[in-house]
């Protein structure tokens, strides 16, 4: 089961919300935010397995090649070019193999090229199992790092900490997921935001719920939206100096009663909404 | 000039201080560069002048009447995009490898649209700006764009700002290259410290300026000293401390840039900021 957490925008809580939810929620914490993973630094898991994340990209054999430019032609990313020779821009590569499928002489074969990391550890007394991609820096491609982390996954419960935004990374982390948490904040940014994301969730059909984070008070604009739209409400995140403070130490928000319970109870709300989606 | 106002993460405060620079600004040409969740727009507000629809990524789709159902594209596809004789268009790249091996030509390769840019004059000047279709492909060269129908409205003397995109990938890459200074936008927090220094590495790569500002420096005077002391170490400029202030929150709910409220120490600090930045850039 894979649960999803997402918001129209970085820097609304999304981290905060997956890291210590998946803590009471005793899941498999999945950092796929790869330009910037930061849920380690909270949860400070012991680092078991680090890997390298790679993907093949073609070298050009220049005794067989017959100058065609088949290959060139074919690449949709411009990740080559002749002049003379064939010439690769790696960066530019996505590693698809349509130029070695298409060389008619057999002239490409491929390289595995490192565009990042995966680091898998435990975090707590219960080992509680936590992953987290890194995209190596000026490289432009997450996607197979992303793909690479949630092909780790089985059927265990998993909370997936996605890009920001509502990119074609952001995507990749949504792709079967059973669920998402969308969050937000209480603002006009915040309420513009949201609906690019529920734009995103809903055209990929999964069923979804909204924690607002940085709430004042309970009359927001956005939390009377959700509610005129019957949207599913999981929780507020208060507004208060002790959880800007927890949070700018890297320290998880859990470790207080108070905010334990608040967590809780969103874990609650996310388990009645998906136990009611399934019954659909 | 072209100076791209940036943060490791979304969440920092980047597009007040955006906002707040676009309106102090007023001859600047502004560009958001932030395609995802542009918000600059709802706090400049203005007519749109210009809208086109933006070509920004290829799907494939098979046509069933010719397709033999042969499996050749299945096997290709390195994207695990097709599934029994069809084309899942989330997880297509668009790289047309299956288009190769088909033997029966019966895979299309199709323009989408996904989104529009489009050019706004507010009364605070122009600002080049773009809508993403949520989930689309493709945000860096979208950016690319955005800046290309910017300099329409201007000369290689006039001033760009650009609101640029967060994180560190192909569209912040895409809002860096070319520009000559790069604020940087950093919270005191250990993991704003973290996204700090991986976009700072961004920034030099691409041989940009930086100048940096904290923002709620005062949350965690700690770590502030930690950012001072490393910004100090790398020889690079700490331009702006801005404290820690509800009046953004005011500003914000009120779509108002915060320069404009008189009583906000948030507003002054970003103000006096903008003098000193604008004396260095010339
Ligand atoms: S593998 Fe794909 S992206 Fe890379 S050079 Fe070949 S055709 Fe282009
Ligand atoms: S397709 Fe093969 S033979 Fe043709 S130019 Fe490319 S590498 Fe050379
Ligand atoms: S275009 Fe590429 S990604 Fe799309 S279905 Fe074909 S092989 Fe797969
Ligand atoms: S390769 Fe062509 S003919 Fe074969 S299954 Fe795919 S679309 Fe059909």
């Amino acid at each position: 089961m894979k649960i999803a957490v997402i918001s129209g925008k970085g820097g609304t809580g999304k981290t905060t919300v997956a890291t210590n939810l998946a803590t009471v929620m005793k899941a498999t914490y999945v950092d796929c935010d790869v330009e910037e993973p930061n849920g380690f630094i909270f949860l400070k898991p012991d680092i078991k397995e680090s890997l390298d994340v790679t993907i093949p990209v073609p070298t050009i054999d220049t005794d067989k090649c017959n100058h065609c430019k088949a290959c060139v032609d074919i690449c949709q990313f411009n990740a080559l070019i002749h002049v003379d020779k064939v010439m690769v821009f790696e960066k530019l590569c996505h590693g698809c193999g349509a130029c070695q499928a298409v060389c008619p002489t057999l002239a490409i074969t491929e390289e595995e090229r490192p565009i990042g990391r995966i680091q898998i550890g435990t975090y707590g007394e219960e080992g509680m199992a936590c992953l987290s991609g890194t995209l190596n820096l000026t490289e432009p491609m997450a996607g197979p790092i992303i793909s690479q982390l949630k092909g780790r996954l089985g059927q265990e419960t998993s909370l997936i900490d996605c890009s920001p935004g509502t990119s074609c990374n952001v995507v990749k982390g949504l792709l079967d997921a059973t669920y998402a948490i969308l969050v937000t904040e209480p603002t006009a940014f915040g309420l513009h935001d949201l609906l690019l994301a529920i734009d995103l969730v809903e055209q990929m059909s999964i069923p979804f719920g909204i924690v607002i984070n940085r709430v004042h008070e309970s009359h927001n604009q956005v939390s009377l939206y959700c509610k005129s739209k019957g949207y599913t409400l999981l929780g507020e995140i208060p507004y208060d100096r002790q959880i800007a403070t927890l949070y700018s130490n890297g320290e998880l928000l859990v470790r207080q009663s108070q905010y334990k319970a608040m967590f809780h109870e969103i874990a609650d709300g996310v388990k009645e909404a998906m136990a009611c989606s399934s019954s659909l | 000039m072209q100076l791209v106002i940036i943060s490791g993460k979304g969440g920092t405060g980047k597009t007040t201080i955006a906002a707040s620079f676009a309106y102090l600004s007023q001859d600047s040409i502004k560009c958001d560069c932030d395609v995802d969740a542009s918000n600059l727009h709802i706090v400049l507000g203005g007519e749109d002048i210009e809208r086109e629809p933006y070509i920004g990524a290829k799907a494939a789709s098979i046509m069933p009447d010719k397709c033999i159902q042969c499996g050749a594209c299945e096997r290709m596809c390195r994207y695990d995009a097709i599934h029994d004789f069809k084309i899942n268009p989330l997880k297509c790249e668009g790289c047309a490898a299956c288009t190769v091996v088909c033997p029966a030509n019966a895979i299309e390769l199709k323009d989408e649209v996904t989104g529009d840019t489009l050019v706004t004059q507010t009364t605070r000047g122009i600002l080049s700006r773009a809508h993403m279709i949520p989930g689309a492909e493709g945000s860096g060269k979208l950016v690319t764009d955005v800046r290309k129908k910017a300099k329409k409205y201007g000369t290689d003397e006039d001033l760009y700002l650009l609101d640029g995109t967060p994180g560190v990938g192909c569209a912040v890459m895409a809002s860096i290259t070319g520009c000559q200074g790069a604020l940087i936008v950093v919270e005191p927090t250990q993991s704003g410290l973290s996204d700090f220094k991986r976009v700072l590495s961004v920034v030099h790569h691409f041989k940009v300026h930086p100048y940096i500002c904290i923002n709620k420096y005062d949350i965690n005077e700690r770590i502030t000293k930690e950012i001072e002391a490393f910004c100090q170490e790398a020889s690079i400029e700490v331009i702006g401390k801005i404290p820690f202030d509800t009046w953004v929150d005011t500003s914000i709910n009120g779509l108002k840039p915060i320069v404009l409220y008189e009583e906000s120490a948030a507003g002054h600090a970003i103000r006096d900021m903008w003098h000193d930045l604008q004396h260095k850039i010339g």
